[in-house]
């Protein structure tokens, strides 16, 4: 069992048992102030949307701008779950995940034989016609919205969200997740290398789009109520935004990401006309000093605690 | 029966043929060479043999099934490997993960084993190390394994581009160029390799190059190319002497 338990993973369970702990121990004696939970609970969630959006955008390089879109499916049909069939809380976001990662699939068949600025606008375009369908539902509530039970807590919200980084980590460090990586590379070397590159694309994408159907699920359930609005492209942009600063290719860096602009937005939510122009500010500046993103492809790593990484991870790149 | 048959290959670009009636023989572990002036349409036949191009007419016969319609990864799968004119290595990844990637069609494990971290992952993984890191050493690349692939000087970049072939495990090898941008000195290395290689491992290679003293020197056997056409075929000291071969490159003798 020395694969499982070197210094590095021991002290990364320890954090995450920690932040859990203080987190949910300061929920249970009501010392929490509300604009926190909600905040941390956001975090949860954009940071499964920013690695997912990654996992697409970052790792296989394929450039998606349509994430919002495949939040919105998740998040509806695991609202459709729970408010008119009462289906348990795990089924909803297990069908919120599925029906998402379906149409990622039947919708990147098509689009990802393009590439580029095309791709872009094409998943661009996908999304926007998905938040337009749910709008014109009356079955879903049409533009006045869709009530949701909140079931979500911060246990739930949390767990999910390491069980994703979990999946999304031991997918990328593996040799599913090179060939996506050699992909992003170079497509022309990766298919004469044996790749099949339309199949790996079509896999990070319907990936991708599970865990933002997941991330939907989540939402739903904890925001009380859903709204087309909410879908709209400027959520994919915020998630794009999360995924380019922390750095394209990184999956840590996808998280810091996520945490950086939820926590800025949250901070900056006194001065909402000024929100916006402040983080445009920080994302200009960011592109001028460091057009990699915070961490660029590299991980975060506590290898500096131990003498050797853990040697199965093995495409640190 | 030869390993690689390609009968009466054509491949037009709009009215531009490329190729016309190209006929090949290769046999198992035979070393020959494609030689022609640039823009003869070397790299083209390259193309068409690894599905990158479709064939406008002909036949490409590897082993006993016939090529047609497979794209660049299954004609791979088949056992046809090849390098870059312009080295395409995936150069932001370490000289090791490079290797790894070419290894992936041959030893792969489900995805399952590898999101939930199930033996067969860790099997996989140790397989796949163990296997690169003894090609990298044929290569003189063991020390360079973590190295990224960019930062490599040109001459290992192009042996990490033949010995990332050699991981698909391939029958026939295609080098485009490998002598390319190369010092005599490493020239003459890259022809002891060859040679090496095709004795090692087992495999026929079919070579373009510009630089004949490499040709010369490790083919058994040279085809000539001239727009598009085959104008000469046979053992390099008969290519030499070849009065059309010398007329290719060198132009008409003005009287």
């Amino acid at each position: 069992m020395g694969k499982w338990m070197n210094r590095q993973s021991l002290v990364t369970i320890l954090g995450v048992l920690l932040i859990y702990g203080i987190v949910q121990g300061s929920i249970f004696m009501d010392v929490m102030p509300p604009f926190v939970a909600l905040t941390l609970i956001q975090i949860c969630i954009y940071v499964i949307l920013s690695s997912s959006l990654n996992l697409i955008n970052g790792i296989t390089g394929q450039f998606s701008i349509g994430h919002a879109g495949f939040m919105a499916i998740g998040g509806y049909f695991a609202a459709i779950v729970i408010v008119k069939f009462h289906g348990p809380l795990v089924l909803a976001l297990l069908v919120g995940a599925i029906v998402s990662a379906v149409a990622g699939f039947l919708i990147g068949l098509p689009t990802l034989r393009l590439n580029g600025d095309y791709l872009a606008i094409a998943t661009l375009g996908l999304g926007e016609i998905v938040r337009i369908i749910f709008l014109n539902t009356e079955y879903v509530g049409g533009a006045s919205g869709f009530s949701v039970p909140k079931t979500i807590n911060w246990t739930w919200a949390f767990g999910l969200t390491v069980l994703s980084i979990l999946v999304m980590r031991n997918f990328i460090n593996s040799t599913h997740g090179r060939a996506c990586i050699s992909v992003r590379e170079n497509e022309i070397a990766a298919d004469a290398m044996g790749i099949n590159t339309t199949k790996y694309k079509i896999i990070a994408f319907t990936l991708g789009a599970f865990f933002a159907g997941l991330a939907g699920g989540i939402y739903a359930n904890y925001m009380y109520i859903i709204q087309p609005m909410t879908f709209s492209f400027l959520k994919s942009f915020d998630i794009l935004v999360m995924v380019v600063l922390g750095g394209l290719g990184s999956l840590t860096g996808s998280i810091v990401g996520a945490i950086v602009m939820t926590v800025a937005s949250a901070a900056l939510a006194g001065l909402p006309e000024w929100r916006l122009v402040i983080t445009a500010v920080l994302l200009v500046a960011m592109m001028i000093f460091r057009p990699t993103g915070l961490l660029g492809t590299k991980e975060f790593s506590l290898s500096f605690l131990g003498k050797k990484g853990d040697k199965n991870a093995a495409s640190k790149n | 029966m030869p390993l690689l048959k390609i009968e009466n290959l054509s491949k037009s670009f709009g009215g531009l043929k490329a190729v016309s009636n190209l006929n090949i023989e290769i046999n198992d572990k035979e070393l020959i060479g494609l030689i022609g002036p640039n823009g003869a349409g070397k790299t083209t036949v390259f193309n068409l043999l690894t599905g990158v191009y479709d064939k406008s007419e002909g036949n490409i016969t590897f082993g006993d099934k016939n090529l047609s319609g497979l794209k660049p990864y299954q004609v791979t799968h088949r056992g046809m490997a090849r390098t870059f004119q312009n080295i395409r290595l995936f150069s932001d990844l370490s000289v090791i993960d490079n290797v790894k990637i070419a290894y992936h069609q041959r030893t792969s494990y489900s995805m399952a084993s590898a999101i939930f971290r199930l033996p067969g992952y860790y099997s996989g993984e140790a397989e796949m190390e163990r296997k690169a890191l003894e090609l990298l050493k044929i290569f003189h690349l063991e020390d360079k394994a973590q190295e990224t692939a960019k930062n490599l000087p040109y001459g290992e970049q192009r042996r990490l581009e033949i010995a990332r072939a050699l991981a698909t495990e391939p029958k026939l090898l295609l080098l485009d160029e490998p002598a390319a941008g190369m010092n005599p000195q490493e020239t003459q290395d890259l022809m002891n390799l060859i040679r090496w290689i095709r004795e090692q491992f087992k495999l026929a290679i079919l070579l373009i190059e510009h630089d004949m003293s490499l040709v010369m020197g490790v083919c058994e056997r040279i085809y000539v190319l001239d727009y598009g056409m085959i104008i000469a075929q046979g053992a390099p000291d008969e290519i030499k002497s070849n009065p059309k071969v010398i007329e290719a490159y060198l132009g008409e003798e003005v009287v």
